[in-house]
């Protein structure tokens, strides 16, 4: 083990050289001293696969997948975040990419990562984010035919009573609340 | 009602809704739709310690086609919403449902995107239950509620409803 252990600054050497390679760059370390890359969405694939393969990196585990929504603020909307593990180095990687809100389409891992279906899908859910490329993009959380993006900042707090399932059984549905505050400034009827 | 008869035998009679009144509410077959944690009270509702075959209700199924009162204990999510009303449509007349929990019957601490505000947006519900969980007395106490209403007529099923809510009673 120890003769392949790579020093932390030799695992940021190599990311940094990679990223310059994908056209990204280095960004400043987390709280916890991971280091993170952003990089462009057409690129992240490569950029993954990059650390994957490289004999000093081998971020082999794609951990997870998600995303954040930065409505409201004068930059692309939503950030794509992965996070990578490597066995060897035990040391954990993330990975950060951005799509606006009328594009938010971003390749699929899933053919390098298999593991990223599912997680992808979650995105997908939760965000209204697309993989292009996923085989099996469909919701997996919330209903089939539901219509809205819970965890999109514009989406108000207390939720949106799915009309398709009332339309199915003849239930009553709960009036919106009004007067209610937005979150985050944000309109509280969601497209 | 009255007993009528000697050493041989006797005979109940009476008006037909009331002997049958009386026959389904001291049979009560639950279905036990256990959602959450309130579940872990419902087995041990029927468990031996608290008993639930004193009251009849013992003979749990998991089929709703031999079910009489669906009882929902737990969160009920949208994902799982389509999925209790068909098992709710699956019963055979005459249904009751027992609303377990905070939960079910109003969504709880859940006031958000993925939890049903209530199982009566769906399904009709006799009896809500409070607690976070209900303790397995409060259960039992719903069980003798929904009795009473069966005996009085005051169910969805009979079409007169008058929902209760009921605590640990006493």
């Amino acid at each position: 083990m120890s003769d392949t252990a790579t020093t932390t600054s030799a695992i940021e050497d190599a990311l940094a050289a990679h990223a310059a390679a994908f056209s990204g760059s280095m960004q400043p370390k987390t709280q916890d001293g991971i280091p993170v890359v952003r990089v462009p969405r057409d690129q992240v694939i490569g950029f993954l696969v990059a650390a994957r393969d490289d004999a000093k990196l081998r971020f082999r585990l794609l951990l997870d997948v998600t995303a954040l929504d930065h409505y409201g603020q004068p930059r692309d909307r939503f950030d794509v975040v992965y996070h990578c593990y490597s066995f060897e180095s035990r040391t954990r990687l993330r990975v950060k990419t951005s799509c606006p809100e009328r594009d938010a389409v971003v390749p699929s891992a899933v053919p390098e990562f298999p593991t990223a279906g599912f997680l992808e899908r979650e995105v997908f859910d939760m965000f209204g984010i697309r993989f292009d490329g996923n085989p099996d993009l469909r919701r997996i959380l919330m209903p089939e035919d539901y219509e809205h993006f819970p965890l999109r900042k514009d989406f108000p707090l207390e939720g949106i009573e799915p009309e398709k399932v009332y339309r199915k059984h003849g239930g009553v549905m709960m009036p919106r609340a009004t007067g209610a505050e937005p979150i985050n400034g944000a309109r509280s009827d969601t497209p | 009602m009255a007993f009528e008869g000697g050493e041989d035998g006797f005979a109940v009679t009476g008006p037909l809704d009331q002997l049958l009144a009386w026959a389904r509410k001291n049979s009560l077959w639950p279905m036990p739709l256990g959602l959450s944690c309130c579940a872990i009270e419902m087995m041990s509702t029927i468990g031996p310690r608290f008993d639930i075959s004193r009251f009849g209700a013992e003979v749990a199924r998991f089929s709703p086609r031999q079910s009489d009162v669906m009882i929902v204990a737990g969160t009920l999510t949208w994902k799982m919403a389509s999925v209790a009303r068909r098992i709710y449509d699956q019963m055979p007349n005459p249904k009751y449902v027992i609303s377990m929990g905070v939960c079910a019957s109003s969504g709880g601490l859940y006031r958000n995107y993925a939890v049903v505000p209530g199982v009566d947006r769906l399904i009709p519900v006799d009896v809500y239950t409070m607690g976070c969980p209900p303790r397995p007395d409060t259960l039992l106490n719903a069980l003798l509620t929904l009795q009473k209403k069966i005996d009085k007529g005051n169910t969805h099923a009979s079409g007169n409803p008058r929902p209760a809510v009921v605590g640990l009673g006493g």
